[in-house]
């Protein structure tokens, strides 16, 4: 009885799409600890923000849980090595990215011994407070695990600036294949509980709510049997699947009802998100002061031997946990890190995973659909999925048109990137992937146009800097002739004197 | 004495009327369209356009002797601000066709090469060039312009222009392919 009236209680979002969800590969493998690869890469970049920078240098020792990137500037993350070993390299290597551009990476060879450096204090989060578990989870290097990888401590920081008064538990896990939270709260459901807790005592605010898909069915049974951590009533909500439940704002609407202004944060609302591993990534850093050197991910697809969910060391190459589960047992017609949604395809297996990365797909051409673009027929199919309320038919005729700016006034800065237009679209044309370029090409101009003014600002700067030296010559120029020409003078006189003298001597000597 | 001291006088005093008249009379106004475009411009005096400095760039561009489009540090956006104070179309905001964007470029210096001689670091408008003498030289990307005064500068040639690297921070996805890309759709005579 109790489900119904909780499910009547939800909100609706627009749009959306039910891709086959394909999660029964891996969801009832349970979560297995991978051994440590011979090789691990911390990127240093594993966050929104500044890159850490690197406190070790080349063969150096160090200890599990060393710090060896500190954070730089307002929203950056600390990074930790996830094992004790010597660090052979800190250099550059190519990132877990599209790109495969290089990062900032230090390389540590693990010396098999895995021995604990000195862990963070414990904290008691009971009598803890906000300040101290926020600056625990900074120090802890911990960061948005659900992909987003926004500093966590950042988000905790919320509390001052806005009247907050629930917490969101971010565990719809909507990407269809991953499973990684659902493992993660079927078997670790009180730590999770206790994270959120602990998120929520951070924020002073006494609602949590832990929002779960309807597909899960085994994690809402184990976090319901843990309704009360840390004095604050946690309630786990059934929200339906369908993608993209997990979006943060879209998130809140169905859960409370309440739509986040565009381009604002949800925070305004008075409500804050968090994904389920990063409350059990606080949970670990507060009771038991380790940062986040590890974290559960889902290998799966069909390429995969053996889909699974593993607990990883941040920086294990993605070869080594491929080989770990089996292998590719086919030629993968793509591979991605993150869901298959809005994940990232890599080209290189070598790259390491990361903070955010919360699953490893390799996806066999039978779960991958390469069909040619057609014309658009305007059949309306995107407007209605999006769930943004875009009309995505219409940023990409601009966008083709090379007219960012009508793309932008018809909303092209709201979209999230979640695909779901290019999923249903029955012509085929890669829209998000348009859009994608299209915010990168505005991000560029609007890069471009401050590079401009700090030019010219540079050029005023360098002008009057050449002014001053020159004024500062002229200055010393005339000082020197000044006294140059005292000096003269005094010689002259002392000249003079002297002559007179001479004179005078020799009129006396006359005399 | 006096007859020469005074005719010198009367001469010059000749002399100044005239010319003060000559400047009021045959006064050459500057028209203001040059001063608006040349706050429009870098201001860097980099002369990458081919024209003596930014001052010279604006008359030029004012008198129509020189595209909207020549200034390659100004990229885009400062065609589109020329356009809109000249009048002319470059193609508008909706369709920049008629401007090609100009690949960024950034000055590179070998450091084997580097002497340290100062002479590029002297050179540079942006102050772009971090050195010292008889220390290597090294060029700070972000503000770089790549205006090539460096390069021209540098003794030993040790300098080059290299289009801007991409790093995480400012990669982005290329323009997905789309129906029609590869071939030009036939127009409707």
């Amino acid at each position: 009885m109790s489900f119904f009236i909780r499910a009547a209680q939800l909100f609706s979002i627009a749009g959306g799409i039910h891709p086959e969800t394909r999660k029964f590969l891996s969801s009832n493998c349970e979560i297995e600890d991978m051994p440590l690869p011979p090789l691990i890469r911390v990127p240093l970049q594993q966050h929104i923000g500044a890159d850490a920078e690197p406190l070790v240098k080349r063969d150096d020792h160090v200890l599990k849980g060393q710090l060896i990137g500190s954070a730089r500037g307002a929203i950056s993350a600390n990074v930790h090595a996830p094992t004790s070993g010597r660090v052979i390299a800190v250099g550059h290597f190519t990132a877990p990215h599209p790109s495969g551009l290089p990062v900032p990476t230090i390389t540590i060879r693990p010396d098999g011994r895995d021995e604990w450096g000195p862990r963070l204090s414990r904290l008691r989060p009971e009598a803890a407070e906000p300040e101290e578990i926020a600056a625990r989870v900074a120090e802890a290097g911990i960061v948005g695990m659900g992909g987003a990888t926004f500093p966590a401590a950042v988000k905790l920081d919320l509390r001052g600036k806005y009247p907050l008064h629930t917490l969101i538990i971010n565990a719809a896990e909507c990407e269809p294949y991953l499973t990684c939270d659902d493992r993660l709260m079927r078997e670790r459901a009180e730590e999770v509980a206790d994270g959120a807790a602990i998120i929520a005592q951070a924020l002073g605010v006494d609602r949590v709510i832990v929002a779960i898909e309807s597909n899960k069915p085994q994690a809402i049974a184990a976090m319901r049997r843990h309704n009360l951590v840390l004095g604050k009533r946690i309630d786990v909500t059934t929200v339906p699947t369908l993608y993209p439940m997990g979006s943060e704002k879209h998130l809140v609407k169905a859960v409370t009802g309440k739509e986040t202004p565009a381009r604002a944060l949800t925070a305004e609302l008075g409500v804050v998100v968090h994904n389920a591993a990063t409350a059990h990534a606080v949970h670990l850093a507060v009771r038991y002061g380790e940062p986040l050197i590890r974290r559960v991910l889902t290998v799966s697809g069909r390429a995969v031997g053996r889909p699974a969910n593993l607990r990883v060391a941040i920086g294990t190459p993605v070869k080594d946990i491929l080989d770990h589960c089996g292998g590719l047992v086919e030629e993968p017609s793509r591979l991605l890190l993150g869901g298959p949604m809005m994940g990232q395809p890599i080209s290189n297996l070598r790259v390491p995973v990361v903070k955010g990365t919360n699953g490893i797909l390799a996806l066999t051409k039978g779960e991958t659909r390469k069909n040619d673009v057609m014309p658009c027929i305007r059949c309306g199919s995107c407007v209605q999925v999006c769930p943004v309320g875009l009309t995505p038919f219409e940023m990409n005729t601009r966008i083709q048109a090379g007219d960012l700016d009508g793309a932008t006034k018809v909303g092209l800065l709201d979209c999230i990137s979640c695909g779901c237009c290019s999923y249903n679209c029955p012509s085929n044309i890669q829209l998000v992937q348009g859009f994608n370029y299209a915010k990168g090409k505005l991000a560029e101009e609007q890069s471009r146009k401050l590079q401009q003014e700090e030019t010219r600002r540079l050029a005023a700067a360098r002008e009057a800097r050449l002014e001053a030296i020159a004024e500062a010559k002229r200055q010393a120029m005339a000082k020197r002739k000044a006294e140059m020409a005292e000096k003269k003078k005094r010689e002259a006189a002392a000249k003079a004197a002297k002559a007179a003298e001479t004179a005078s001597e020799n009129g006396e000597a006359v005399e | 004495m006096i007859t020469a001291a005074v005719s010198m006088t009367a001469l010059g005093l000749g002399f100044g009327c005239l010319l003060s008249y000559a400047a009021r009379r045959f006064h050459v106004e500057t028209p203001p369209i040059v001063d608006e475009i040349e706050t429009i411009l870098p201001g860097t005096n980099c002369g990458q356009c081919g024209f003596p400095g930014c001052r010279g760039a604006a008359e030029a561009v004012a008198e129509g002797d020189a595209p909207v489009t020549l200034c390659p540090p100004g990229g885009r956006e400062v065609a589109l601000e020329l356009a809109d104070i000249m009048g002319v179309d470059c193609g508008g905001g909706a369709d920049a066709s008629g401007f090609v964007e100009a690949e960024q470029l950034v000055a590179f210096i070998f450091e084997d090469h580097c002497t340290g001689c100062t002479k590029c670091y002297k050179r540079c408008p942006t102050a772009a060039i971090v050195g010292a003498a008889k220390q290597i030289h090294t060029v700070i990307n972000d503000a770089c312009i790549g205006c090539d005064a460096c390069a021209e500068v540098c003794p030993t040639e040790a300098i080059i222009l290299r289009s801007k690297p991409k790093t995480l921070r400012n990669w982005y996805w290329e323009r997905p392919v789309q129906l029609g890309d590869s071939a030009p759709r036939e127009v409707a005579a």
